[in-house]
């Protein structure tokens, strides 16, 4: 049924058709909401035998997870930028244990400065964990990806924590249009978990434990394969939610226009901005694409090589930064397109801790590059010219 | 078909509702068969301190979620922002804004410099209708009620609806009839203004 709810509430929903059987969470902004939606329907007795955890903190909360979820529960929890820095140590276990986690993380800056707003900061911190990571664009894309999260994390041949990157307040904090799950639809497309191994008194097993110098590669490298045999789960389980939801949200990338000159690259709640920014750019003559990454983790390697190899110009729009580099997703594009594509590549950092990325600020970057007035490399978009203090 | 796309603008302080006004709206607005989308600008969110939330309604898909910097409407929430706050700032030439405001339109009109701008103004007394009926000085629902008098865009019987599922009990109930006096009102001034 198609209703007007908050960001918050399309994610909470679909966790609760997902019968989940631990939940664990510690609030922060922007996400607080998601978890106190699941903490108000456990209240209610709406979560069936699920059992939700207060914790003391993000650490403490991802650390029960690991516990749950390597005694086999199929759990969630949801986090952003400190919440999700303070969970590192513990997420990097959770992927070397290979454990089928799903965490929503609604994209927040990194502090210093302290800030609560939206950038990418965050899960880009994460991008070396063996977390599966996909960019919705929108609350419905948000409700919908979380079955197929699900579905990918737990398939034997992928088994890896999947963390759903949903912008803060952009998405988080709009009420919009979604048509929400039927519990009978996600039931049929998301049998319950059946964990390969499990942790069970009857038959003892240690999760994540000591590995030598001649045993610990080994575990290293079955992870690499596991990612990259979750590209072809994660298209199989894509293509299956478009066939029973009618709502295709595309493979690892979308392309509009794929037969352009230039392309403009995004993830995230942007995208849906720049898609009209683009066709209008069109309609004043420009040759202009847009692509969308929607998996970050698998990287989209062939995918990108395959749409860039005639471009002319690549404007990568990234919301983070590594600092004496550029922005990541950038620096993986170029990295991806390696000798299969002869474009210049554009890499631009905007919109960081929330600032506003309007209209003819997406429009006046795209025509700069079309018109030559850019050179290729990387730059920042959309801050005030200042001198600094220190130095 | 026509295409049309609405962009509001709502200024009011911490504590007043001024992100649910907007929100209210989407879900009525969505009712009435328009797509719609609310969103807030998030400050540090302090009591008292100015807030701004925008909509949009339209009759296709809301792709657009940047800050709405031209709006169609200004919707005030509380007469003291605009002390600080240029809120009708980037307001559409024809646009309008409309004001919880103790005195009359005219007055806000000459402080707004509404005809130089070439924008229409309405105000409405809603901390005083608020008091009245709710016993606080929460004026969103009343200017719901305002902007669906105002703009016509989304009728009182849906407003009303929305109002009673999105609050409970007595406070639903006088929320409804905060709704029903300030839409009623404001058909009346604007009519008087055409």
């Amino acid at each position: 049924m198609k209703k007007v709810v908050r960001g918050f509430y399309s994610v909470a929903y679909s966790v609760k058709l997902c019968r989940p059987n631990v939940i664990c969470a510690y609030p922060i902004t922007p996400q607080t909401e998601i978890v106190e939606n699941l903490a108000a329907m456990y209240a209610n007795g709406e979560l069936g035998e699920a059992e939700y955890i207060t914790a003391e903190s993000e650490f403490g909360a991802a650390s029960m997870l690991v516990g749950a979820s390597a005694a086999g529960a199929r759990v969630f929890t949801a986090t952003c930028s400190q919440g999700l820095i303070l969970m590192s140590e513990v997420l990097f276990n959770a992927a070397g244990m290979r454990l089928p986690i799903v965490l929503v993380n609604t994209n927040r800056a990194l502090s210093a400065p302290l800030s609560i707003w939206n950038d990418h900061q965050d899960s880009m911190a994460m991008r070396d964990a063996g977390i599966m990571q996909v960019y919705v664009e929108n609350n419905q894309e948000a409700h919908d990806m979380i079955p197929q999260a699900y579905k990918v994390a737990e398939n034997k041949k992928v088994l890896l924590p999947f963390m759903v990157c949903m912008d803060g307040y952009k998405l988080t904090h709009a009420y919009e249009p979604v048509d929400l799950l039927e519990q009978e639809m996600v039931d049929s497309f998301l049998p319950p978990y059946e964990p390969a191994a499990y942790m069970t008194t009857k038959k003892p097993l240690a999760f994540g434990c000591y590995a030598p110098p001649h045993i610990y590669m080994e575990f290293r490298v079955a992870m690499q394969q596991a990612m990259e045999r979750a590209k072809d789960v994660m298209l199989d389980v894509f293509k299956e939610w478009a066939e029973v939801s009618g709502r295709d949200w595309g493979g690892h990338i979308t392309v509009d226009f794929p037969d352009s000159k230039i392309f403009v690259v995004a993830m995230g709640s942007v995208v849906g901005l720049l898609r009209k920014v683009v066709e209008e750019l069109r309609n004043e003559g420009l040759s202009v694409g847009l692509i969308k990454i929607r998996t970050f983790r698998p990287f989209p390697v062939e995918e990108l090589r395959e749409a860039l190899k005639d471009a002319e110009k690549v404007i990568v729009l990234d919301r983070s930064v590594s600092f004496g580099y550029e922005g990541p997703v950038s620096i993986e594009l170029k990295s991806a397109i390696y000798g299969y594509s002869s474009a210049e590549i554009y890499s631009f950092a905007v919109g960081l801790g929330g600032r506003d990325m309007p209209k003819d600020f997406l429009a006046k970057i795209i025509r700069d590059v079309a018109e030559g007035k850019e050179r290729p490399g990387f730059a920042f978009k959309g801050y005030q010219e200042f001198e600094e203090v220190i130095p | 078909m026509v295409k049309i796309l609405i962009e509001v603008r709502f200024h009011g302080r911490g504590g007043q509702g001024a992100v649910t006004a907007a929100d209210l709206l989407a879900v009525a607005g969505f009712k009435e068969g328009y797509y719609t989308l609310s969103f807030p600008m998030f400050g540090a969110e302090k009591r008292g301190t100015p807030v701004v939330s925008f909509l949009r309604i339209s009759d296709e898909p809301i792709v657009a979620r940047d800050e709405v910097y031209n709006p169609d409407y200004v919707v005030v929430l509380d007469p003291t922002v605009m002390e600080t706050v240029n809120v009708v700032s980037g307001l559409k030439k024809g646009g309008m804004l409309i004001a919880n405001y103790p005195k009359s339109s005219e007055d806000l009109k000459k402080k707004v410099k509404a005809d130089e701008m070439g924008i229409k103004v309405a105000t409405i007394n809603a901390t005083k209708m608020a008091m009245e009926v709710l016993g606080r000085p929460i004026t969103n629902t009343a200017m719901v009620g305002a902007f669906g008098g105002a703009t016509r865009l989304i009728s009182l019987e849906t407003l009303v609806e929305v109002v009673k599922e999105w609050f409970k009990g007595e406070l639903a109930e006088k929320n409804a009839k905060l709704v029903e006096e300030a839409y009623r009102y404001m058909m009346e001034v604007c009519r008087n203004e055409d």
